[in-house]
């Protein structure tokens, strides 16, 4: 029952994907990155990540894309006055997906589907074990990429901040 | 899978589902007499005694409007909007421990849909999806104030979402676990975490008042600025969903806040009352006590809401970044330090 429920919830976020690109309206674009981001959420469940899937719930369903419709809707973006992207932005779009492309099928290549990745412990993803893992041999990143958070926070502070100073 | 697992989880949804809809159809009539009462009038008296049949009288009247769906308004999601709503509403109630387990016929038989080991976070998810319902729809609207209404619901949630989190860890911090069942269960008797946290239980109260809309934060739908907000353009039953969608919302953060804070279904010398009688009543008296808390939450929910006005949107926004974050992150050292001194001796 595993593997039939990932390969129709795959099939619907491979469309759902597909659909964020193809859709006319950013706003729909946006609606079909949530379904997506929803799809993962149930890929999370199905690899027991409890931990991993309510998170990718509440951040990326709840927070960020909140904030994308936010902004798209502030910004009321529409066909008729979206700007005519000139020829130069069309062909660099063209090179950098080609790019993602050889990416994309040089790592499936190098990835033998023959030997499947084995979790040791198939409870990793719950809370108490991940938070173990976190904070013991996972320590140092762990703290250093919250610090890079905070940086980034700060300097966005310090961004608004400036612009405050610069119009009084 | 056990069919008696099947039967038993489809009849405490259905059970669950029917209650949090009579609640919420009861909540319409009580906070009009809650209303009249702080306002010295007599509030709906003529459907039935004392006007009890008004909630039915109002669902009708809801289902017989005609239906209007403005003619630029993004048909497919305007439909979308108040479904969400509803149903984000709806699906929070599946987490909460509603009492002790029942024994049937030699079955044990747990008053809680699912006993998940992330239920504090999934509450939390349910929250930050319930704003969905409110932006889809506004925007669907192709309405300004709609949309307007939209927006403030967004930054609204978003920014109540972050202090609502940070009063939680400091709860979790002395809980140690994330599963709704057990932090109920550590609250036996007069152990109600509340005592333990009370800063933490007013940022967090403060802040489901902003999660739900509920007045003195009903910015999203402040009619002196913005007509009805984003349900402007809604009539009938969608209109309905919506104004539904927001008492059951009521109910569902009285039963989280009973929950989380109050002790759930544990009331003080439950041990004596439960010495006294079979293990069944016990357990449903435990539940009668956590519905007479969560009332008594959506009492205090209408209290407030008829006697504080509105705030404006800066003093929102300043409540929430300037005074709710710091305090909650003070909450939380101030927690931790005291667990690690007890610890420690």
């Amino acid at each position: 029952m595993g593997t039939s429920v990932f390969y129709f919830v795959a099939t619907l976020s491979i469309i759902f994907s597909l659909m964020v690109i193809f859709s006319k309206n950013p706003i729909h674009s946006v609606l079909y990155l949530i379904l997506t981001f929803f799809t993962f959420t149930v890929h999370y469940v199905l690899l027991n990540a409890q931990f991993l899937a309510v998170v990718n719930f509440i951040v990326y369903m709840g927070a960020i894309m909140v904030l994308f419709l936010f902004v798209l809707m502030l910004l009321n973006l529409n066909k008729e006055n979206e700007p005519n992207k000139s020829a130069l932005v069309k062909i660099l779009g063209v090179i950098a997906g080609g790019c993602l492309l050889v990416t994309l099928v040089g790592s499936f290549k190098a990835v033998s589907i023959n030997s499947p990745l084995v979790l040791q412990n198939p409870n990793l993803g719950l809370v108490k074990n991940l938070g173990k893992e976190l904070f013991g041999p996972f320590m140092l990143p762990f703290e250093l990429s919250s610090i890079l958070l905070l940086t980034a926070m700060v300097g966005a502070v310090l961004l608004t901040k400036k612009e405050e100073k610069a119009n009084g | 899978m056990d069919i008696n697992f099947v039967i038993e989880k489809f009849a405490l949804v259905t059970i669950l589902f029917s209650i949090s809809l009579v609640i919420a159809m009861y909540s319409t009539y009580a906070e009009r007499k809650v209303a009249a009462f702080l306002q010295d009038r007599l509030g709906p008296d003529r459907a039935g005694p004392f006007g009890i049949l008004q909630p039915l009288a109002d669902g009708l009247k809801m289902f017989m409007k005609e239906e209007i769906i403005p003619s630029n308004a993004s048909k497919w999601l305007f439909m979308v909007g108040p479904g969400l709503a509803m149903l984000c509403a709806c699906i929070g109630t599946a987490v909460i421990p509603w009492g002790q387990d029942l024994n049937i016929g030699g079955r044990v038989v747990p008053l809680q849909v699912t006993d998940i080991n992330v239920g504090v976070l999934y509450l939390f998810g349910v929250v930050s999806l319930g704003v969905y319902g409110v932006m889809i729809g506004g925007w669907a609207s192709n309405n300004k104030y709609s949309l307007l209404s939209a927006i403030r619901a967004a930054s609204q949630n978003i920014s109540y979402e972050v202090a609502m989190g940070l009063s939680i860890i400091a709860l979790l911090l002395m809980t140690n676990t994330l599963s709704l069942k057990e932090i109920v269960a550590q609250q036996h008797g007069w152990h109600w975490n509340v005592i333990y946290q009370p800063l933490g239980f007013i940022i967090f109260m403060v802040c489901s008042f902003a999660e739900t809309n509920r007045a003195p934060f009903d910015l999203p739908e402040c009619e002196t600025e913005l007509i009805g907000g984003y349900h402007t353009e809604y009539s009938s039953m969608k209109l309905g969903f919506y104004l539904f969608a927001e008492y059951i919302n009521m109910f569902v953060s009285s039963a989280v806040m009973a929950t989380l804070y109050f002790g759930g279904y544990n009331y003080p010398w439950m041990d004596t009352v439960a010495a006294h009688v079979s293990p069944n009543t016990a357990a449903l008296i435990g539940t009668v006590i956590l519905f007479a808390k969560i009332f008594a939450f959506i009492f205090f929910f209408m209290w407030v809401r008829w006697t504080i006005p509105r705030f404006r949107y800066d003093q929102l926004m300043n409540l929430g970044w300037k005074t709710l974050i710091p305090l909650a992150i003070a909450n939380i050292i101030v927690t931790g330090i005291v667990i690690a001194v007890v610890n420690k001796f």
